[in-house]
């Protein structure tokens, strides 16, 4: 398989960047580590007239910590996240994820940035930056915003952002050090996406109640989401295995299921609760 | 015009090789077709099979699924470049003496990600090693002969490091 | 000296292939070289109104472009090569390209040629078809309904054929203790090899010579059969093989592409190369499996099965396949009572054209498909007496006394110890503890279920009289000759096509043992129609079996001539002449001795030979074999079923297989676990899914599931060598047996696993959600 035709350019700074994009007028799209747009390329799903290269810009695969917030360079790959010492001492869980995302060549390759831009809901990824109210740093030709993660997808590969603009950062909520993580994966397997993909982080406080509790969920839908009703039900209770399982049975509210020939939306929303309900186990014990 | 061409200058096994290339143009076929190195094979187009799996800086890519362009200036390793049939890697002389190949096709590829695979985990368990294939697709072998493989070059190259450390 | 054979080699074959250095054909660069990309029907079934190729044409580096119209009345239809007497083939019309109607996704419309690759691609898209589309069906069962869509006007109902093997009659079921009925369909899957089909024609205008090179498991049938597409003469048109990256049946197929390229190539005057995209592969290249099979098994209470009546609904694709009449009827039909010995059996069998590629061999090719069947229906038949499965296929077994046996259909099975396998391999899972696991854990909640698949298996194509009376458009015999060099080495040639499987080191080894010479003087030529004088080609795990010992009989000749040589050398009678560890000498005086170099160098020479030789050290032998053989064995495999999700452990899988006489473990234990691969592949993951209509949902990898190397455990596997009395080697075929026991294996396991819960049946592959709903029904029919 091969692309169609497109111009390439490569960009040394995010100012150039975007204002390469502004004269594609529409037509740019930007590469990055290309593992989710070469294929559609390949595919010709998507046929750009311009492609941005935004891999040598500089700067874009530090990993920091803000206050409580943990802050990943857009262009840092899933191998690099996986092994990260900052990122596997603040949020094990994200690391996991990294080191489950596609295979050892993709790791490789393949960014975080790149991936949760895509808005492809069958990504790893928007299971753990839902959870921890993720927000990706967007540069543009009006300034610089931020853009929280939930709501940024709208639909399978449609998304919230805006034209003329690179995301340079992704930034995750911290959370407590009490608090268990995981990020537990039912693998497709033919793409090795999530069929789905739980991301769950729970803690206990003094009095034995759940103090913190966030669970995202991906693979299964048209787009990502939070568990919020299992959240909000589980706050505040003293974790049983019973209470775990009657949370797990609101893991599908108002998700709308995805289909393909491995699995339809019944068994979806059917293996969602159940493997909300394991992960939950696992970070409740 | 969307077909300007571009330069791609990497370092393929040691050598510095460059072309005039179409931007769309894979690095599979920058290296099979312009470079001659016709080691490392297509598979399946979507990036499940990693028979075109090759080292740039060192990592395992999947070379269908990067532009040449966009490995401009990297340093790229093929099955051509990692030994000779005088003096094999030992990832080649285990698979050859583990029989971790039957039509040859994949293997490039999956020696490629062995290699890469065995530098961030030298001393695995079976279990890894099935995991850290995950990004290869043989038809052959049933993989066991494979993970046979792997195993052994850990073990040779272990052996050889460990030897090396003592002098 | 140790004999080779038997010995676990290294391979041959591999230090060009693990360097990189290996040569496969889409590697291949020639002078002037250009690219097709072939235009096809997106639509299962569409009359073709009207094809605009002039954007295409104007395309910068466009050559040509060819639509079905433009090829008509010079390329032939490509045919089948299989027509089993008695089963009234409708063989219908397959057109390099489709010239006024299109039927499944994938058939070709036009074909351009380019430059390069990139506009190769570029231009095919800027032809524009225009389609009118036609009512179409992919479901071979719903085809030969009324009313069902047809596929052809000349064949009402759509069957292809109808084909009856044996008789068992209502009576013979009515008057059964037991009567048991059930459906036991394989589903379509596709071969897959890693390296997809291909193909590079080279026409010189001056010679009138056209050179293929293509991906293909039998060179010779190519060039037969493409000589008749081509109208081409067959020693004009030299087809070769190149390196390839397997095939599983995927390659035994002439397809029009071939000869597409080929055309193509005579018209312009140039080198044309081809390579399928993986999408392509799953739209245009043969299929396997896709039998829907009915049957009635009837038995006693003490587990004795009396008779056997299937009714095999496969389905054949839009065109017959190469080999595709063949399989369900003859490999599948006549194969229906397996291992045991049962008095009746009959197979009906229905051959279906529908809106779906077409259905060709697949590793093992009927006999996985019939043993699937069988062995499901065995577990089944057991349950159902409450009789523990592994008592039931001992009760029924043919006994090794009875060899050669003719099962209930006539073939006659060479040679055989079922028992043996069977009991090795309850031995080595240790099968009475399992079973007490397995209600220890039933007990916590966990469900492990242990599957047994005895197999027996018809390969090593086979006697050509045989292939005669079965329709098969050719012969089955395989050729070598031995050709010996002046310094001693030796090139060996023969009509085998390996592609991975070994043959140049397997082959050597028999050479080696009967030559005595260096086993790195031994060379083989394979996979050329020049230099091969005939052949049959690497399917129906007959490359050893019968092209392996057509290698050491073509030695022995050689031997042979040698000692008449030597003796004349040495004054002595021929009959004094021994040959040992490559040396001639007289018995009794060792001191007297000729090395088989300096033989080979007296006979190329020829300034002394005995009176009436002729001179050179070269021999060819033409065997035919008089059976085919039958391998056998039993596999057991132990899953764990999550039933809260369905999802299925494999914990482990034992395999004991019978291959007649080993000649390189190892080369066949490689065998035996790629197959057993495939063969669990298809019972858990695989599956081409077309929609009722015929439009192909999976198109790739990304939605065709292929195993990978951590869905499998280690796998513990043995041989028992029961050997074959057909040839000398008392070798038989290995290549398909791992996949013809295994489907079957996995499958009984999940349903054993699944038995306490009241489930029956859930058709394959056996994905998670399939078995989740499943155990969502308990006892009612899923």
């Amino acid at each position: 398989m091969i692309p169609s035709q497109f111009k390439y350019l490569r960009a040394q700074s995010v100012e150039e960047a975007i204002t390469m994009l502004q004269e594609t007028h529409g037509e740019g799209k930007i590469l990055a580590g290309g593992h989710s747009l070469v294929p559609l390329l390949k595919f010709r799903i998507t046929t750009p007239g311009t492609l941005v290269d935004i891999t040598r810009i500089p700067g874009l695969k530090d990993v920091r910590i803000d206050g409580d917030r943990l802050l990943v360079g857009a262009l840092k790959t899933h191998y690099e996240i996986s092994k990260d010492e900052t990122i596997i001492d603040n949020i094990p869980a994200l690391a996991k994820t990294a080191s489950e995302t596609g295979d050892l060549q993709v790791r490789n390759y393949g960014t975080i940035g790149g991936n949760i831009v895509h808005g492809d809901p069958v990504a790893d990824y928007p299971a753990i930056a839902l959870a921890l109210d993720a927000e990706l740093k967007v540069e543009g030709e009006d300034g610089t915003e931020m853009l929280p993660v939930d709501g940024f997808a709208l639909g399978p590969l449609i998304t919230m952002m805006p034209e003329n603009a690179i995301v340079t950062e992704v930034s995750f909520e911290i959370p407590p050090a009490h608090a268990e993580q995981t990020y537990l994966k039912y693998t497709h397997p033919a793409t090795g996406y999530p069929l789905v993909g739980v991301a769950a982080i729970a803690g206990t406080g003094d009095d034995g109640t759940i103090d913190y509790i966030r669970v995202g969920v991906t693979g299964v839908s048209d787009v990502s989401y939070r568990a919020r009703p299992v959240e909000e039900f589980l706050m505040g209770r003293e974790p049983s295995e019973e209470l775990i399982k009657e949370a797990a049975e609101l893991a599908v509210e108002d998700a709308e299921m995805g289909s393909d020939l491995f699995a339809s939306p019944e068994y979806r929303e059917h293996i969602t609760k159940i493997y909300v309900k394991r992960a939950l186990y696992e970070v409740l014990k | 015009m969307n077909n300007e061409l571009v330069n791609v200058s990497i370092t393929l096994n040691g050598e510095k090789v460059s072309a005039e290339v179409e931007p769309r143009m894979l690095l599979i076929h920058f290296i099979r077709d312009i470079m001659n190195a016709t080691g490392s094979h297509i598979g399946c187009d979507t990036s499940q099979c990693g028979n075109c799996t090759i080292l740039v800086d060192g990592r395992s890519t999947k070379s269908c699924t990067v532009l040449a362009v966009h490995a401009d200036e990297t340093e790229v390793i093929t099955v051509e470049g990692i030994g000779t049939t005088e003096n094999l890697h030992p990832i080649q002389k285990a698979f050859w003496e583990e029989h971790g190949l039957q039509c040859g096709y994949c293997t490039p590829g999956a020696m490629m990600a062995s290699i890469d695979f065995l530098s961030q985990n030298p001393d695995p368990t079976d279990d890894e090693i099935r995991e850290g294939l995950d990004g290869i697709i043989c038809r052959c072998t049933g993989y066991e002969f494979i993970v046979n493989a792997v195993r052994s070059a850990a073990k040779m190259m272990n052996d050889d490091s460990a030897v090396k450390g003592e002098v | 000296m140790e004999k080779m054979v038997g010995q676990r080699i290294k391979r041959k074959e591999d230090p060009k292939l693990i360097t990189g250095n290996g040569m496969y054909l889409d590697d291949m660069k020639i002078p002037g070289l250009l690219h097709a990309s072939i235009v096809r029907s997106p639509h299962p079934h569409a009359n073709i109104v009207s094809i605009d190729k002039e954007k295409a044409l104007k395309h910068p580096g466009v050559v040509a472009v060819y639509t079905g119209k433009d090829l008509e009345g010079k390329i032939n239809p490509v045919p089948t090569s299989w027509k089993v007497p008695g089963m009234d083939l409708i063989e219908t019309k397959q057109y390099p390209l489709a010239i006024n109607t299109a039927r499944y996704v994938g058939d070709g419309v036009a074909m351009v040629v380019a430059d390069s690759k990139y506009t190769a691609r570029d231009a095919a898209e800027l032809i524009e078809v225009d389609y009118e589309v036609l009512p179409s069906i992919a479901n071979q069962k719903e085809a030969r309904k009324d009313g069902a869509p047809q596929i052809y006007d000349e064949v009402p109902g759509n069957v292809a054929f109808k084909y009856v093997a044996g008789e068992v009659t209502d009576e013979d079921l009515e008057n059964a203790e037991v009567v048991m009925k059930g459906s036991y369909n394989t589903q379509r899957v596709a071969p897959s090899p890693m390296e997809t089909r291909n193909s590079l024609a080279q026409y010189n205008p001056g010679s009138g010579d056209l050179k293929l090179y293509v991906g293909s498991q039998n060179p010779h049938i190519h060039r037969m059969v493409l000589s008749e597409v081509l109208n081409f003469p067959e020693h004009k048109l030299h087809v070769k093989v190149a390196d390839m990256g397997g095939g599983f049946g995927g390659k035994i197929g002439v397809y029009p592409d071939e000869a597409l390229v080929s055309y193509a190539s005579m018209d312009l005057k140039r080198p044309v190369k081809w390579v399928e995209t993986r999408n392509e592969h799953f739209q245009s290249a043969n299929a396997g499996r896709d039998m829907m099979v009915d049957l009635e098994l009837a038995g006693t209470k003490d587990g004795k099965i009396t008779a056997l009546r299937a009714v095999n609904h496969a389905n054949i694709g839009a065109y017959l396949a190469t080999f595709g009449p063949g399989n369900p009827t003859i490999d599948f039909g006549l194969m229906l009572s397996g291992a045991y010995k049962i008095e009746k059996a009959q197979c009906t069998t229905y051959g279906m054209y529908t809106n779906t590629m077409s259905v060709d061999s697949y590793r093992g090719a009927g006999k996985p498909e019939v043993t699937f069947m069988l062995e499901r229906a065995v577990d089944d038949f057991a349950r159902k007496i409450n009789m523990d499965p592994i008592e039931v296929r001992r009760i029924n077994f043919a006994s090794k006394e009875e060899f050669p046996f003719t099962n209930a259909q006539g073939l006659i099975y060479d040679s055989g110890d079922y028992v043996k396998a069977l009991d090795r391999a309850v031995e080595k899972s240790d099968y009475h503890a399992l079973r007490q696991k397995q209600e220890e854990l039933r007990e916590e909640g966990r469900y492990i279920g242990i599957g047994i698949s005895s197999y027996v298996e018809l390969s090593g194509f086979g006697p050509s009289a045989v292939a005669g009376a079965i329709g098969f458009q050719g012969g089955i015999w395989e050729n070598s000759t031995v050709r010996v060099h002046p310094g001693g080495t030796v090139t060996v040639y023969t009509g085998t096509s390996p592609h991975g499987q070994g043959h140049d080191t397997t082959f050597s080894q028999i050479v080696k043992d009967k030559l005595g010479i260096p086993y790195e003087d031994i060379n083989f030529v394979f996979n050329d129609t020049r230099a091969v004088s005939m052949g049959w080609g690497t399917y129906g795990s007959r490359s050893l079996a019968v092209g392996g010992n057509a290698v050491g009989l073509a030695t022995d000749k050689v031997v042979e001539k040698g000692r008449r040589i030597a003796a004349h050398l040495l004054e002595a009678e021929v009959e004094d002449i021994e040959f040992e560890e490559g040396v001639y000498s007289v018995r009794d005086d060792n001191s007297r001795r000729k090395t088989f170099q300096e033989i080979a160098k007296a006979a190329n020479f020829a300034w002394s030979l005995p009176e009436g030789m002729e001179p050179g050290l070269e021999e060819q032998t033409f065997f035919d074999p008089s059976n085919f053989t039958y391998p056998f064995g039993t596999h057991i495999a132990v899953v764990e079923v999550d039933i809260e999700t369905g999802e299925i452990e494999i914990l482990r899988y034992i395999a004991v297989d019978d291959s007649g006489k080993i000649v390189n473990p190892t080369v066949a234990e490689g065998q035996i676990l790629g197959g057993i691969a495939q063969g669990v592949g298809q019972a858990l993951w695989e599956g081409v899914q077309y929609d009722e209509k015929g439009q192909l949902q999976s198109g790739s990898f990304m939605d065709y599931a292929m195993p990978k190397a951590n869905f499998f455990p280690k796998i513990e596997m043995e041989f028992t060598e029961t050997l074959s009395p057909v040839n000398q080697l008392g070798s038989k075929g290995v290549a398909e047996s791992g996949t013809t026991g295994s489907i079957a294996a996995a499958a009984n396991a999940v349903m054993d696993a699944l038995a306490p819960l009241g489930v029956k049946h859930i058709e394959l592959p056996l994905k998670p959600e399939k078995v989740w709903r499943a155990i969502q029904k308990g006892g009612a029919e899923s």
